[in-house]
């Protein structure tokens, strides 16, 4: 699958100048973007990191949480990821593990310490919020190329960045959203801005990366998530370190045992 | 004052088509600020900034979501929700309930998530999904978990089956108030009239704070376009019949129109928004308007058919009236203006507006309308004025039995003020508008068959972050939610302890044994993490926990109740809370509790505002009539006819609301006109003339009798329609006021004058014998 989609890219680059000719359809340079966005992001084969959260309130409350991750990238099909609950201290040592899939629905279970048991998650609903924060499952969850319908929009600048603005219409069931807009920057197509659109095609959410770092093997993540809910006035922070890409995983350390073992 | 009030109407007879363009170009400008002008359609609007309860709402809401809603309520013909028809047609309510504008949450049978056990998983799901699928066994199956469960029944579905609803959340963004209420209204109204197209077995009612704000301009709307023509017609009808002509009708209708549109243009201008309240505004000014046309006019007439020349005679009768005319406008404003002591924002737009219109009636009886009517053709055949005979008999048989008049209407006023205290301070606030408007007959429904309107947000606060999973806390919340349960007010409430339950039950193998609360800390805070995990967009709990999960809001949904039940009722839980639930004590916050302490908070404030008007008014008067002993007697026909009306109020209703409490302070700035007519008139006769009392009494009569009884009666036509009114707190204010008004004249006409003959030597600071002498040399 990789290796395909390197030599798709590739060919895709390489003809850029003959697609101009043939006018290329804004969903197929949609594509192409996030295609070679996709491939950018490619071959990290696992990674670790820290993460705390900033949950606000309209009357301007603030609350934590705090959660290291472990993922596995997977060929031909979505990530895995580990995460492991630190805070709030109730729900410490809880684990959850997620197997995502491209349009099927992903598999997660949740290990909970104070029954020693791991319990799956109903998985059709993968559109509710993340640990009463503003961010839903499926915002977190990989960003296989599948999931979407694309469209490119227009190019602009956007921050400090020249960007691309792509339209996403996700094609996976049961998702909170009718359409997401991105924008990539095309220096290194990272994710500058996405803002998400609700069933009544109103503006629901806005996300804004930023304190984005190169990593060993070219691969760039931001320091900092900051999404906005305009419809509710609420936001959440997320807030990423030690992003580590030589710690010693594999297959093994993603399975539902791996989740009881955790600490 | 004099040579002025002679110079103004010399100018304005000479200067007549200078005169009407400056007036109308005054009334053009100020007129046209109603561009500006747009109708509330918020119930906030009823409460000022700093309102306290309305601050705790306010913070509930911002700690948690927004509670505006629009209850769907659907009531199939066949009365059974439970059918394959039926629940597919709530399956398609639901989703088009979710493009409403501003919808942030929907609720309804179908995606309620229910919880079940499978193997050793929690299943999260939508109650059903294919409705049209759906066995016999599984519609009986879904009935027993849909009215079994207390977050629903009496909330979404009835207990008997046949009444269940959608809930709409919306969270207005409060960027265009003008537009955003109507939008969520008008969708939720198609989507209506396309459920009762597409399943003519369904019923459909739609209530919920943001029908009930739409109600407002609905209600304002209705009373513009029914009010104001019925009473601009009455009036109108009445000054005709005064008048004996067309062209002092034509003079006053202009006239009243003028002032009605510059002080509605102003209330544009100064950026006031549009409530029922401030709606009966153009009612009364049109009511008041009249009063000064009436004088001027009557005055013309009269010296006109007595011989002078058209302009001579309006030069001569806006000299007579100058300072009565300005007095009683000025007293009319002062007392509308003290409605700004008024909790109430509405009710300072309906005073300031009332003000800014009676003095537009002022100014323009005083320029446009002399200077049009003298343009126009008018008869000259000399007429007896209508009741000029009846009048006098009258005032003979009052100076007659003055001795009898005075102990009978003393004691009468003292008989009805000592039943003042009987008013108790009562108000339904779903009741404000009457069955003409869809909203109050739609509730009526919905609170009958389904559930209230009226509910009261608790936030329990657990005290530390994470504190709703602490066993201790919960045991509280839940005794208090059965507390409330079992009090009879209480329809439905939403309480989170039933989450812990279900989800506990169901992490026991759907086993009924183990719906109770979790007993230790993080085994509920774990439930809670993976039951959050399961719910799909929009139908979180972030409605009912606080980002910290250190708070629980407990929603208590109540029948629809009197302010005192409410009131009740909320110091009955506060009360219970301290003996029982000491932690988790707190006020309640809700649109219901905001109603019902803001009628005593504006009594009150109302009753300082009365004073205000009081001293103002009588300060005025003290003054105008160059006497502080006649000043003081006037205060006796000035607060009479107020504290009678409560008194007869109390007698026979009892209730006072927001409406009522304004009142007081409102008629007196109007009853004190008969008092200035009628005393002006009475000193002129017995200062200027050096008649005596008696006969100074029957010179008033004779001169401002029947324009004071004409008046009284337009004024009591014009209130009684504004009683018509679809909103209830105009409709019992328009009454009392009307009520208020007769009884001033009757007090005007039946003490006062026995008043200003008993105590004659007192009043004129002379032993009575001397009285007459020193009366003539004194200066008027």
């Amino acid at each position: 699958m990789q290796t395909f989609k390197t030599v798709f890219i590739t060919v895709l680059i390489a003809a850029t100048p003959v697609d101009f000719l043939i006018a290329q359809t804004p969903e197929e340079r949609g594509l192409e973007i996030s295609l070679a966005a996709d491939q950018r992001d490619s071959g990290w084969k696992h990674q670790t990191s820290e993460m705390e959260m900033i949950l606000r309130n309209r009357a301007g409350k603030e609350s934590r949480r705090k959660i290291t991750n472990r993922q596995l990238e997977v060929n031909g099909d979505g990530d895995k990821t580990l995460s492991l609950f630190h805070e709030p201290k109730d729900v410490e040592g809880t684990a959850m593990l997620t197997f995502s899939h491209g349009l099927e629905p992903d598999d997660q279970w949740l290990y909970l310490p104070s029954i020693k048991r791991v319990k799956r998650i109903s998985s059709k609903n993968k559109s509710g919020p993340f640990m009463g924060s503003e961010f839903a499952f499926e915002d977190l969850s990989s960003q296989e190329v599948e999931k979407y319908k694309y469209k490119f929009l227009r190019e602009e600048a956007c921050g400090e960045f020249e960007c691309f603005v792509i339209e996403r219409i996700p094609q996976y069931e049961n998702s909170g959203y009718t359409k997401q807009i991105a924008w990539i920057d095309k220096a290194e197509y990272r994710n500058i801005k996405v803002e998400y659109y609700d069933r009544k095609d109103a503006l629901l959410k806005t996300l804004e990366l930023s304190g984005y770092n190169e990593y060993s093997g070219g691969f760039w993540r931001a320091d900092q998530f900051e999404m906005t809910n305009h419809q509710t006035g609420k936001s959440t922070t997320l807030l990423w370190q030690k992003y580590d890409f030589e710690s010693d995983l594999d297959e093994n350390s993603f399975n539902q045992n791996a989740l009881k073992r955790l600490r | 004052m004099e040579q002025f009030a002679i110079k103004w109407g010399k100018w304005v007879t000479q200067h007549r088509v200078l005169t009407i363009i400056l007036s109308l170009g005054l009334a053009m400008a100020a007129a046209s600020g109603g561009q500006f002008l747009s109708f509330t359609n918020d119930y906030r609007v009823f409460f000022s900034g700093d309102d306290p309860h309305l601050l705790a709402f306010e913070n509930l809401q911002d700690t948690y979501t927004k509670n505006d809603n629009v209850l769907f309520v659907i009531a199939p013909k066949d009365k059974k929700v439970f059918t394959q028809d039926t629940l597919a047609a709530i399956s398609d309510i639901t989703d088009r309930a979710w493009e409403t504008p501003y919808s942030i949450r929907v609720d309804s049978l179908r995606n309620y998530q229910h919880t079940e056990a499978e193997g050793d998983d929690l299943i999260v799901a939508d109650l059903y999904e294919d409705a049209t699928s759906l066995t016999n066994t599984d519609l009986a199956r879904i009935q027993d978990i849909a009215i079994n469960e207390p977050f629903l029944v009496h909330r979404l579905i009835s207990e008997d089956a046949r009444v269940a609803a959608v809930n709409i959340t919306v969270e207005l963004p409060g960027e265009n108030e003008a537009t955003e209420s109507p939008e969520v209204a008008q969708h939720v109204r198609n989507m209506r009239d396309y459920v009762e197209q597409t399943y003519p077995n369904l019923d459909v009612y739609l209530t919920g704070i943001i029908m009930m704000n739409q109600a407002f301009p609905e209600a304002s709307l209705y009373d513009m376009t029914h009010l104001i023509p019925a009473a601009l017609g009455i009036i109108l009808l009445l000054v005709f019949l005064q008048l004996r002509g067309l062209t002092g009708t034509v003079g006053t209708f202009i006239t009243i129109i003028l002032s009605i549109l510059a002080a509605m243009g102003m209330a544009g201008w100064a950026g006031i928004r549009l409530t029922p309240p401030a709606m009966s505004a153009p009612t009364i000014i049109l009511t008041l308007a009249v009063a000064d046309c009436v004088h001027i006019l009557s005055n013309w007439l009269q010296k006109y058919r007595g011989g002078m020349g058209k302009q001579e005679a309006m030069a001569e009768s806006l000299r007579i009236n100058f300072s009565p005319v300005f007095l009683t406008s000025a007293t009319t404003a002062i007392g509308f203006m003290s409605l700004n002591f008024s909790d109430a924002p509405p009710f300072h737009d309906l005073g300031n507006i009332s003000a800014m219109g009676v003095m537009f009636a002022w100014i323009f009886s005083m320029t446009l309308l002399p200077a049009l009517v003298t343009l126009l053709p008018v008869s000259s055949k000399k007429r007896r004025a209508y009741g000029t005979e009846v009048i006098d008999k009258f005032a003979d048989w009052v100076i007659r039995k003055r001795r009898m008049l005075m102990p009978v209407m003393s004691v009468t006023i003292v008989a009805l003020v000592v039943m003042i205290p009987r008013n108790e301070l009562n108000d339904v606030f779903v009741n404000y508008f009457d069955e003409r408007i869809e909203f109050r007959t739609d509730t009526d429904y919905v609170v009958d068959n389904l559930t209230g309107m009226y509910f009261i947000d608790y936030s329990l606060d657990a005290g530390e972050s994470g504190g709703i999973s602490n066993p201790d806390y919960l045991a509280q919340v839940h005794e208090f939610t059965e507390w409330l349960r079992e009090q009879p007010e209480v329809i439905h409430v939403n309480t989170l302890t039933d989450v812990f339950k279900r989800v506990n039950k169901s992490m026991h193998g759907d086993d009924q044994s183990w719906y109770k609360l979790p007993d230790q800390r993080e085994m509920a805070a774990q439930y809670l993490l993976l039951y959050e995990m399961s719910l799909p967009y929009g139908l979180d709990l972030n409605n009912q926990i606080d980002i910290d999960k250190q708070r629980t809001r407990i929603s208590a949904t109540l029948e629809t109740l009197s302010t005192t039940n409410t009131l009740a009722f909320e110091q009955r839980s506060y009360d219970w809370m301290k003996q029982n639930t000491p932690d988790l004590y707190t006020t309640g916050a809700s649109p219901t509790i905001m109603f019902s302490h803001i009628g005593m908070r504006n009594i009150i404030s109302m009753l300082g505002g009365t004073a205000f008007a009081l001293v103002a008014i009588s300060l005025l008067l003290i003054f105008a009539l160059g006497s502080l002993r006649f000043g003081l007697l006037t205060l006796i026909p000035n607060v009479a006819p107020a504290a009678m009306a409560f008194g007869m109020w109390g007698l026979v209703d009892g209730e006072i609301g927001l409406g009522l409490s304004v009142v007081a302070a409102m008629t007196l700035g109007i009853v004190v006109d008969d008092t200035i007519h009628f005393m002006s008139k009475y000193l002129r006769a017995r200062r200027d003339q050096g008649l005596e009392a008696i006969e100074a009494v029957r010179y008033a009569f004779s001169t401002v009798g029947v324009a004071l009884w004409t008046t009284s009666v337009a004024l009591t036509a014009g209130f009684l329609v504004i009683s018509t009114s679809s909103f209830t707190l105009n409709a019992e204010m328009g009454f009392l006021v009307a009520f208020v008004i007769m009884l001033a004249i009757f007090v005007d006409f039946l003490l006062l004058p026995a008043l200003l003959i008993r105590f004659d030597s007192w009043l004129m600071g002379k032993p009575a014998d001397t009285a007459e002498e020193s009366a003539i040399a004194q200066p008027a």
